[in-house]
């Protein structure tokens, strides 16, 4: 009896899909959830498709909207691989059960330590470093140091900062936290916020903006984003500095990927992943976004070269996740909206 | 058939028998509102998990702030839209002034501008960095001390207003259409002048088109997340992301959420509960009364206003779009563009037309059988357009994956074939999805109109033998076309508009302007994202100039 209702159902389902599209593949594939944008990813996909002939399905999302899918989707997800522009999205899969260690020699050569998964279910492929900028007519060099010295009165209404509500600086405050602890955190931030000229901005683009107009002297960005400002206006006075080099280095984070718990196609996903940390698709990552490889055998596009070698905080970026929950609550209380 | 027709004693209306004749009538805005349960649902599951420390520490932190910002803002948003919508609606419909047919449809532009879009590029041009204010200060040499400003609660209430005043505009506008000069007429005839008429009749007769509206624009505000964020103006809506994208919280996300759900039920009940204590008369149609004219300073004022609206809301951003649109065309544009614009006005057209569909048969079959039942039934099914777009998504897809997992367990255990997910990135689904969050957008102007088809209008053309499907086409038809043509429209717009729900349900691949636009934002680049915004602006106006063409008829 069943049966044949069934089979009826699925008539009309296949009628269905057969009029509006259809997830059905046979042929080897990997189906990527990305919360990299297309523009920053497909170049990748596309030389690894004709290296292999494996092709590459994606849809892009927000990171979190993504995680709630997989959750969703369970083991029969058509996803294979989880790409985030963070490591506090891929911590959380971890948390959630969504992702599945990988053992790839590869994968541990390409891609240093610090910049990946102590348990393997994720790795690093780009590194986004988050530095200071500065207004070169207003200020020296030599009048910054560090991140934590920007909650010095001597900043007082010359910070401008985007909003709290960004993952890029809650992995920064995570790393504080992990580095001087909640107290020492709480201190540091309070006084960002007591130094800010202006309430918090929406974007990286717009504080560096408000630097370069005079409204303050400095602020916190990722790097790449001054690449693109300034490589689009080239004569703003704008500078930048790379912050902690007498102590733990400049603050990075990733943007990198996992296989999920899909039971099909993982080897394929496993070879894009190798792919993706190798050195040909390195060089892709660095030049579409002015992000730095995570592989250190690549060296980064040449404008980025042009700002400086820096020493990057080698503490394990996993860290930016177990503490981002902690970093936005401590923002929350001392005011960083 | 069942012998409903009888108990005519609580049928204030009375409808074409031909609904009374098909069976199940009855249950199609149940059906429609467990349709829509189903997400809402899911989301008010979330209270099964604990989210307790998150909300400790809202309480303890900003939830207090918060509140009161959204408090603000959707009082300021919702009087500030009112008060320029019903104007200028007034105007256009009733007055005659220099450049009123060109503002009559031109004061729908901004509705097809996405509100997140509006706002940064008005923030864009008068921040502290925009031309402005930079050639004010190069020109002045000094600090602007005096500028407000933009950056505020103030700011934010301005930007809203000018995106969502549309929703009113083009309700209110059709009620004055309707009745509005009949009415001055009335009120003329018992001593009163222009002015008084317009408070004392037509604006309490168009009571329940500027509600519709009014509320569509108190929904969307306390949904909105995209604007605020411009802006950095924290609101209820913050914390839902705070508590998902940040701390991980869906279900934290979700209960507040549902708290947005209770707040909007309320309020729709308590407008309910006004509005149906006014009984409202029908017009006699196709009246030839002349428009006010107005002179001298009053039509150049008024015109004056008008354009002002129509600069700050459409003219202006639009020229940024476009300028900026110039800047990134070669870098931008290709053949896939041609896509985008299909998938976008396949997707909006197929909703506007499933959503208007489903919203009028639930209106015929709530005023045949107008109980308590059916209230409740209308009032869930249209609730879905008071959440985030982002949280009804999940809402949605939860239960989706469910079934397609079911599904394949069942096709493999039974056929031993590997399904995949069945259900997942087809268009029904989509545009099931697009109806549980947008029926009130359809269901609301359609509603309103129908307030003019009343027992008398049914028992005049019955007594003349005008029944059934002629008694539909003849009567109510020419009646409720300015209402149907307001929600295909702003259905449509919306849809196109719509992000969260696209990106969630959208098929491998398959992109759709507002998909693009996402893509350019959310990596900051704004002025990439204004050749999909200016292509998403100007394919809105599609709908818009069809509406003015019929509404001019």
């Amino acid at each position: 009896m069943l049966k044949i209702y069934f089979g009826y159902f699925m008539r009309v389902i296949f009628i269905c899909i057969a009029l509006f599209g259809t997830n059905f593949s046979y042929a080897e594939q990997v189906v990527v959830y990305s919360a990299r944008i297309e523009k920053l990813i497909k170049p990748m996909f596309d030389t690894f498709t004709k290296k292999t002939g494996i092709p590459v399905k994606f849809v892009t999302d927000k990171a979190g909207v993504l995680l709630a899918r997989l959750r969703a989707e369970g083991k029969n997800t058509p996803a294979n691989m989880l790409i985030t522009t963070d490591a506090g999205n891929l911590w959380e899969a971890v948390q959630e059960g969504l992702l599945v260690p990988i053992e790839s020699d590869e994968l541990e050569a390409n891609i240093p330590t610090y910049l990946r998964d102590p348990q393997k279910k994720w790795f690093g492929l780009s590194v986004r470093a988050r530095t200071i900028v500065y207004n070169s007519d207003k200020v020296k060099p030599a009048e910054l140091s560090t991140y934590e010295d920007l909650a010095n009165t001597k900043w007082q209404g010359r910070l401008c900062l985007r909003t709290s509500k960004k993952v890029y600086n809650q992995s920064l405050v995570a790393m504080m936290i992990a580095e001087h602890g909640k107290e020492k955190t709480e201190q540091i931030v309070s006084g960002w916020v007591a130094n800010l000229a202006t309430d918090p901005l929406s974007n990286d683009t717009k504080a560096m903006e408000f630097v370069a107009a005079g409204k303050c002297d400095v602020t916190i960005v990722n790097s790449y984003y001054y690449g693109r400002l300034i490589e689009k206006i080239p004569k703003l006075p704008l500078a930048i500095f790379w912050p902690n080099q007498d102590g733990s280095g400049v603050h990075v984070n990733i943007s990198g990927a996992g296989i999920t718990k899909s039971t099909k196609s993982k080897k394929a996903a496993v070879m894009l992943l190798e792919f993706l940390s190798s050195e040909k698709a390195q060089k892709l990552f660095t030049d579409v976004n002015m992000e730095y490889p995570a592989n250190p055998k690549v060296s980064p596009d040449s404008i980025v070269t042009s700002w400086g070698s820096f020493k990057q905080n080698r503490m394990n970026v996993v860290k930016a996740g177990e503490l981002q929950t902690e970093a936005v609550k401590l923002m929350d209380r001392a005011g960083y909206r | 058939m069942k012998p409903e027709g009888s108990n005519s004693r609580n049928n204030s209306y009375c409808s074409p028998d031909v609904f009374q004749t098909v069976l199940g009538w009855r249950y199609i805005p149940i059906i429609v509102a467990i349709l829509v349960l189903i997400p809402v649902g899911t989301v008010m599951l979330s209270f099964l998990t604990p989210a307790g420390e998150i909300w400790q520490h809202l309480v303890e932190t900003t939830l207090s702030r918060l509140l009161l910002n959204s408090f603000w803002l959707a009082l300021g948003v919702a009087v500030s839209s009112a008060v320029l919508g019903v104007s200028l609606a007034w105007f256009t419909a009733v007055c005659d002034f220099p450049g009123r047919k060109i503002f009559s449809w031109g004061l729908l532009l901004p509705l097809a501008f996405p509100a997140y879009v509006l706002a940064f590029v008005t923030l864009g041009l008068f921040d502290f960095t925009g031309p402005i204010q930079t050639s004010l200060r190069s020109w002045s040499g000094t600090e602007l001390f005096w500028f407000p400003n933009v950056r505020s609660r103030m700011g934010v209430i301005i930007v809203m207003t000018l995106a969502f005043y549309p929703y009113v505009y083009l309700l209110a506008r059709n009620a004055f259409l309707t009745q509005g000069k009949r009415s001055l007429e009335a009120a003329q005839s018992l001593g009163l002048n222009s002015t008084q008429g317009f408070f004392k009749v037509a604006l309490p007769m168009a009571r329940p088109w500027i509600a519709s509206g009014v509320m569509l624009v108190l929904m969307e505000t306390l949904a909105d997340f995209g604007t605020v964020a411009v802006f950095n103006y924290d609101t209820f809506t913050t914390a839902i992301y705070k508590a998902w994208f940040s701390m991980f919280s869906l279900s934290a996300a979700s209960q507040l959420a549902s708290l947005l759900i209770v707040i909007v039920f309320v309020l729709i009940v308590i407008e309910q509960q006004f509005r149906s204590r006014i009984r409202y008369a029908e017009p006699k149609q196709s009246s030839r009364v002349p428009p006010i004219i107005l002179t001298g300073w009053q039509s150049w004022a008024v015109t004056g206003f008008a354009s002002a609206a129509l600069f700050f809301a459409f003219l202006l951003p639009i020229t940024q779009l476009f300028i900026w649109a110039t800047h990134t065309f070669a870098e931008e544009f290709n053949q896939r563009y041609l896509g985008f614009l299909w998938h976008s006005l396949m997707l909006s057209g197929l909703a506007a037309l499933l959503i208007c569909t489903i919203s009028i048969l639930m209106i015929y079959s709530a005023r045949r059988h107008p109980d308590m039942v059916a209230r409740v039934a209308v009032r869930i099914a249209t609730i879905g357009y008071a959440l985030p777009g982002v949280v009804l998504a999940v809402g949605i897809y939860v239960p989706l994956a469910w079934v397609d997992n079911w599904f394949s367990q069942m096709a493999m255990q039974l056929f031993s074939i590997e399904t995949g997910f069945l259900f997942q990135g087809t268009l029904i689904v989509m545009l099931i999805a697009y109806m549980t969050r947008f029926l009130a957008v359809g269901y609301n102007p359609i509603d309103s109109a129908m307030q003019r088809v009343t027992l008398s209008i049914d028992e005049a053309s019955m007594g003349l033998g005008v029944s059934g499907w002629s008694m539909l086409k003849k009567i109510h038809l020419p009646i409720l076309k300015g209402g149907i043509f307001t929600a295909v429209t702003l259905v449509f717009v919306d849809v196109m508009k719509e992000m969260p729900i696209t990106l969630m349900t959208r098929p491998f691949g398959w992109d759709t302007l507002s998909v693009r636009i996402f893509e350019m934002t959310s990596e900051g680049e704004w002025e990439q994202a204004a050749l999909p915004a200016v292509a998403l602006v100007l394919t809105g106006l599609i709908p818009i100039a069809m509406l003015t063409r019929q509404a001019e008829k």
